[in-house]
């Protein structure tokens, strides 16, 4: 089969693979008709994830049909699913917890290893992902193993396209599970860092459980305007002071919840960022977390923090005195998709939930290395990247 | 004679394992046994299995090697012998006799190898009841003497290098296959077909 694979920093590759195969009684093989490139996917391409492969095949938002099941499966051939991207057995303590993204089995035994010595557990499997998240081969290819296959897919009813349920797969719940955490009360005011696909969704999710304001902070003018258009309040911050404007606008009181939809790779220009920069760059460590802190100065006193951007290593200068003073709840974590798909699948079945928007790009699977690097370099008008592995065949 | 820090090591509520300084945990394990030297494994999971079936499936020592990566094959003998083949580097394999000396049904196991061992190793392995109603808590404890001379060096390399990576790697491959009948892989190419120089199918 035809599949993406990376072999470096900004070098990835559409190379012919073996198809995969049955291994365990509860895989499925699904024949993929819509893969998407997602935010996380530019940490791999800019070469920040450690414990990479050459030939790994990347992507983990992805769907399509259901053409071989194992045993164990209780899927049938044809039927149309989205897949999570957290691999979960649905058996452990964690997966009973639901609490997806800890499963305890999903890991192989020797991958494993790498998230316990790095965070003192083992984490659970991911897709397309490195190897310190299984090694599992991803969804940006024509077609992918899925274990556990009775417990992560959701099927989906005929009449929904593709394009309407696609974002199931990870950005969507990401978005949702964002919002969650920040455990919204009426007339709250929550402040979201990012206008990429995590943190529009968590906007558009915010005002659904409730939150009377919602102020995005970015620095592309269409990705802002996107933010605009859901009913959120702007702030672009090569113009605007970020602390200082929250204060303003929020009559000195500060925003009640805040959103990290940055994670490890935050831009800007102030110092902190600088030097966590040239650190990444010289391998002496630390995650660019520029975002997190300022997140943790703006938050009002007895606020709530959200982290779905994504981290991985060390943190440096952290103003853990603002976070212990001012009395603030954290809640993080990769998301446990399982939890969400039903009513979220509900919710855009209703009309009440529309992610065709964030769509700007459809290409052919064969095009994927010209969208990693339409994603990473016009991060403007690029929001999202859709590839169609049948690109032929639906043109035909 | 216990030294010090293992006294004091025994005065926490923690399992010698854990303590600070192995060295001594292991000089005192491989005096009580009258052997050159010892090392220490030991590693406690949570299966969300019940204790008896847990008990059953390792009780049946054939089950073993479906599931410990190095061990070619566990033939019972008698009701409590057994006679272990493992894979050894360069090709090579390690065997030994072992007799159950403690089997308390539903929650304990214990074995010792027997004279001639290629690697003499003595372990226990201890089912409880997760007090919080998890399913079962797990405590496996392997003690070996490493051998000597060239096939020594050769099994170091198998077990010394890293024996406490090798038993936890068991113990998950053993919760994985007990929780959800499976164990998890990632494996190229039939699990996970690779590019580049593992294009090959």
């Amino acid at each position: 089969m035809r599949a993406l694979t990376w072999h470096g920093k900004h070098d990835v590759r559409m190379e012919t693979v073996p198809d995969p195969r049955i291994v365990n009684p509860r895989d499925a093989i699904i024949r993929i008709t819509s893969t998407a490139i997602c935010g996380s996917d530019l940490h791999l391409y800019d070469s920040y994830i450690p414990s990479m492969h050459r030939g790994d095949i990347l992507g983990h938002e992805f769907m399509g049909e259901v053409v071989e099941t194992g045993p164990g499966s209780n899927l049938t051939k044809g039927q149309r699913v989205v897949i999570p991207f957290v691999i979960a057995c649905g058996k452990c303590f964690f997966c009973e917890k639901q609490q997806f993204s800890a499963c305890d089995n999903s890991n192989p035994a020797e991958k494993a290893d790498l998230s316990e010595i790095a965070y003192g557990y083992a984490m659970s499997g991911l897709f397309g992902y490195s190897h310190m998240t299984g090694g599992y081969a991803g969804g940006q290819a024509e077609y992918v193993r899925v274990p556990y296959s009775d417990v992560g897919p959701i099927v989906i009813p005929d009449g929904l396209e593709d394009d309407k349920v696609l974002f199931l797969s990870d950005i969507l719940p990401t978005g949702w599970m964002a919002a969650e955490n920040c455990q919204i009360e009426p007339g709250d005011t929550v402040a979201v860092w990012g206008c990429g696909p995590v943190g529009l969704f968590s906007t558009q999710s915010a005002f659904l459980m409730g939150a009377q304001r919602v102020i995005a902070i970015d620095h592309y003018p269409h990705r802002l305007d996107l933010a605009k258009s859901m009913g959120a309040e702007v702030i672009n911050y090569h113009d605007v002071k970020v602390r200082e404007a929250l204060m303003e606008m929020t009559g000195g009181i500060g925003p009640d919840a805040c959103i990290d939809a940055v994670g490890m790779e935050s831009h800007g220009f102030t110092i902190d960022n600088v030097v966590d920069a040239v650190k990444t760059t010289t391998k002496l460590g630390t995650d660019r977390t520029h975002v997190l802190r300022e997140v943790l100065l703006a938050c009002r006193k007895g606020g709530r923090v959200s982290v779905p951007g994504v981290y991985g290593g060390m943190g440096d200068k952290i103003p853990i005195g603002a976070l212990m003073q001012k009395g603030l709840q954290v809640k993080t974590g990769q998301t446990h998709v399982q939890k969400y798909l039903r009513e979220l699948l509900e919710l855009i079945g209703d009309g009440k939930i529309d992610t065709t928007f964030l769509i700007s790009h459809r290409l052919p699977l064969e095009d994927a290395p010209k969208g990693y690097k339409m994603f990473k370099e016009q991060q403007d008008e690029v929001t999202k990247v859709v590839l169609k592995p049948d690109w032929q065949k639906e043109a035909a | 004679m216990s030294s010090e820090p293992v006294e004091r090591a025994l005065e926490s509520d923690a399992p010698l394992t854990a303590a600070v300084h192995q060295h001594d945990v292991a000089h005192e394990a491989a005096e009580d046994r009258g052997w050159h030297e010892a090392a220490l494994v030991g590693r406690t999971i949570t299966v969300n299995r019940p204790r008896e079936e847990l008990y059953a499936f390792w009780r049946d020592f054939r089950n073993l090697a479906t599931f410990m990566e190095n061990v070619e094959s566990v033939t019972p003998g008698d009701d409590r012998t057994s006679h272990w083949v493992v894979k050894a580097p360069a090709g090579r394999t390690v065997e030994w006799d072992s007799v159950l000396t403690e089997d308390v049904p539903g929650r304990l196991l214990a074995w010792e190898s027997v004279e001639g061992a290629d690697i003499k190793n003595t372990g226990r392995i201890e089912f409880r009841d997760s007090p919080a109603g998890r399913g079962t808590e797990i405590t496996a404890t392997i003690i070996y003497d490493p051998p000597g001379g060239d096939l020594g060096r050769l099994i170091a390399k198998l077990f010394q290098k890293e024996p406490k990576i090798q038993a936890r790697r068991e113990l998950r491959r053993f919760k994985q296959l007990m929780e959800t009948g499976e164990i998890s892989t990632a494996e190229a190419p039939d699990a996970a077909p690779r590019g580049g120089s593992q294009a090959k199918g």
